[in-house]
C-alpha cells in the first residue's frame, strides 16, 4: 500500500541521493508530511510556513497537475507515481 | 498488328472525353486538375489550381490525392496528346470521371485563360530535400511550406544549436536567432553550432557561418543583441514560430509575455544536469509558461548550468525534439505537445508525459482581450502576481 515519489536532481541533495522515494498511500497532504518527516530539510523547499505547496513548486499525481485535482486533498492510491516538478531554466 | 504513337493516341481520345478549356474555366475550384507535363515544363506556367503529377508517376501516386475514383478529374499536358493517354489510363484504373483538356496548356493560354509561374522547388532543392518529399506529410508543397517558414531561436546555446542545426537542414526559409553573448571554450562541450575558431566570436555569427555552409537556401538574420522588454516584441514579429533555449528565467518570462502578446506558439525546452523538458505553448489554446510556472523558484534552488553543469548531450536531445514539434507546427501535421509537458531523464533513460492546463487565472493569458504587458524583469523575476496589463 504505498506510493513512489520521483524526486528531481535539484531535491536530490535533500534526499540522500534517492530518485525516488517509497511513502505510505494516502491524500498528497499525508504523502508529502511522510515525506518530510523523512528528510526534513525537503520540507522547507516544498512547503512555505502555512503549509501550502510553494508556487514555484509542481506536483503531478499520475500524470496529473494537483492545481487542477484537489490539490493538498489529493487521494493518491498503491502504486501511483507521485511527481515533483521544479521549472528548469537551463538551455 | 503494330501501333504508331499518333494511333495510340487517336486511339485514347477516341475513347475519353476531352474537355474545352473555356468549360474547364467554369470549373476551376469545383475540379481536381493534373498537370501530367514534366516539371521543367511545369515551372515555364500552369494553371494556378493545378498540381503536378507528370505522366511517369501518374499510375503510382494518383491515389494519394484522389480518394473517390468518380471524383471529377481533368489532366492537361502542352498539346492534348500525352494528357489524352493520361486520361485512358486513370479510366482503365477504374476513375470514371476523367477529361483530357483539348488542346493542351497551348491552347488554355491562346484562349486568354488565366496562369501563372508556379512555386516550384528548383533541381537542387529537389535534391536535397528528396527524403521529405517522399514523405506524403510533406511532399514538395510541404517543403515548399517549410523554406517559406519563418522559426526564431532564443540563444545559440546548447538548445538552440542542434534545434537551429536541423531546422537549417530541414530547410525553413528563414531561421532568425538571438544571443547577445560569444563563443567561450567551456560552451563546445554541448554547443554544436560552434567550434574551437570562433572562440571570442559572437555566437549569432558563428551560428550563421555553421548554418549558411550546412544549407545555403536559409536566410539567416542574426541578432547580436540581449532580448529585452524593448526589443523583444519588436523581433518577435513577423515570425511563425519561437524556439525558446534561453538559459534563464527572465528570458523565459519575457519570450513567454511576448508571444502570447502576438499570438505566435513557442516550443519550450529547459534543462538542468541530466533532465529536461520540452513542451509547446500555444497562446490561448493550450497552457502558456505562466500557466505551469506562475513564479520561478528562487536562485539558489534553480542553479544555471554554468553553476550546476549539465552532461553535454542532454541538450542535443531537448534541443532535437524542439526541432521536431517546429516542423510538425510548421506543416500542420502530428499531434504537437501543447497540452503536455514531455520529460526526460537522461540517467534512467526515462521519458515521461505529463497533462498541462490553462490556469483561469493565468496573469498572462486568462484574458485574450487584454494581452500581458511587456515588462522588465530582474534576476530574481518579478512575481507573476504583480505583472502589469496592457489597458
Amino acid at each position: 500500500m504505498s506510493a513512489v515519489v520521483k524526486i528531481p536532481t535539484s531535491l536530490r541533495g535533500l534526499t540522500g541521493g534517492s530518485s525516488e522515494v517509497e511513502v505510505p498511500a494516502g491524500r498528497l497532504g499525508e504523502v508529502i508530511t511522510n515525506l518530510t518527516d523523512t528528510y526534513p530539510d525537503l520540507g522547507e523547499r516544498l512547503l512555505d510556513e502555512k503549509g501550502n505547496l510553494r508556487r514555484f513548486v509542481n506536483v503531478f499525481v499520475a500524470e496529473d497537475d494537483i492545481r487542477f485535482l484537489e490539490g493538498l486533498e489529493t487521494e493518491v492510491s498503491s502504486g501511483q507515481v507521485v511527481t515533483i516538478l521544479p521549472a528548469v531554466a537551463g538551455g | 498488328m503494330s501501333l504508331s504513337y499518333q494511333d495510340l493516341i487517336n486511339e485514347a481520345k477516341h475513347e475519353i472525353p476531352e474537355i474545352e478549356p473555356a468549360d474547364l474555366a467554369d470549373l476551376i475550384g469545383r475540379v481536381a486538375i493534373f498537370d501530367v507535363r514534366e516539371s521543367d515544363e511545369y515551372e515555364q506556367g500552369a494553371i494556378a489550381t493545378a498540381k503536378l503529377l507528370p505522366r511517369g508517376l501518374l499510375e503510382g501516386a494518383i491515389d494519394k490525392h484522389i480518394d473517390d475514383p468518380g471524383e471529377k478529374i481533368v489532366v492537361y499536358c502542352a498539346g492534348g496528346a500525352r494528357s489524352a493517354l493520361a486520361a485512358q489510363t486513370l479510366t482503365r484504373m477504374g476513375y470514371s470521371n476523367v477529361s483530357s483538356l483539348q488542346g493542351g496548356f497551348g491552347r488554355w493560354k491562346s484562349d486568354g485563360h488565366p496562369w501563372g509561374l508556379p512555386e516550384a522547388l528548383s533541381n537542387d532543392q529537389r535534391g536535397r530535400y528528396s527524403r521529405h518529399i517522399l514523405l506524403p506529410e510533406v511532399g514538395e508543397e510541404g517543403q515548399i511550406r517549410l523554406l517559406e517558414s519563418k522559426a526564431l531561436i532564443v540563444g545559440a546555446g546548447g538548445l538552440g544549436s542542434p534545434a537551429a542545426l536541423y531546422l537549417a537542414a530541414a530547410g525553413v526559409g528563414t531561421i532568425g536567432i538571438v544571443d547577445f553573448d560569444v563563443v567561450d571554450a567551456t560552451n563546445l562541450q554541448r554547443q554544436i553550432l560552434h567550434n574551437l575558431d570562433r572562440v571570442g566570436q559572437s555566437k549569432v555569427e558563428s551560428a550563421r557561418e555553421t548554418l549558411t555552409a550546412l544549407n545555403p537556401d536559409v536566410k539567416i538574420i542574426t541578432y547580436d543583441e540581449r532580448l529585452s522588454a524593448e526589443n523583444v516584441l519588436q523581433i518577435f514579429s513577423g515570425y511563425d514560430v519561437v524556439v525558446d533555449g534561453g538559459d534563464n528565467f527572465p528570458t523565459r518570462y519575457l519570450v513567454n509575455d511576448a508571444s502570447v502578446h502576438l499570438g505566435i506558439p513557442v516550443v519550450h525546452g529547459s534543462i538542468f544536469r541530466f533532465e529536461g523538458q520540452v513542451t509547446v505553448f500555444e497562446p490561448y489554446t493550450g497552457p502558456c509558461y505562466r500557466c505551469q510556472y506562475p513564479e520561478p523558484p528562487p536562485p539558489e534552488l534553480a542553479p544555471s548550468c554554468a553553476e550546476a553543469g549539465v552532461l553535454g548531450v542532454l541538450p542535443g536531445v531537448i534541443g532535437t525534439l524542439q526541432a521536431m514539434e517546429v516542423l510538425k507546427i510548421l506543416l500542420g501535421i502530428g499531434d504537437t505537445l501543447s497540452g503536455r509537458l514531455l520529460t526526460y531523464d537522461g540517467l534512467s533513460q526515462e521519458f515521461r508525459t505529463l497533462r498541462i492546463r490553462r490556469d483561469p487565472t493565468c496573469p498572462a493569458c486568462s484574458d485574450e482581450s487584454h494581452p500581458p504587458a511587456i515588462v522588465e524583469y530582474d534576476q530574481f523575476c518579478t512575481p507573476a502576481g504583480v505583472v502589469a496589463r496592457a489597458g
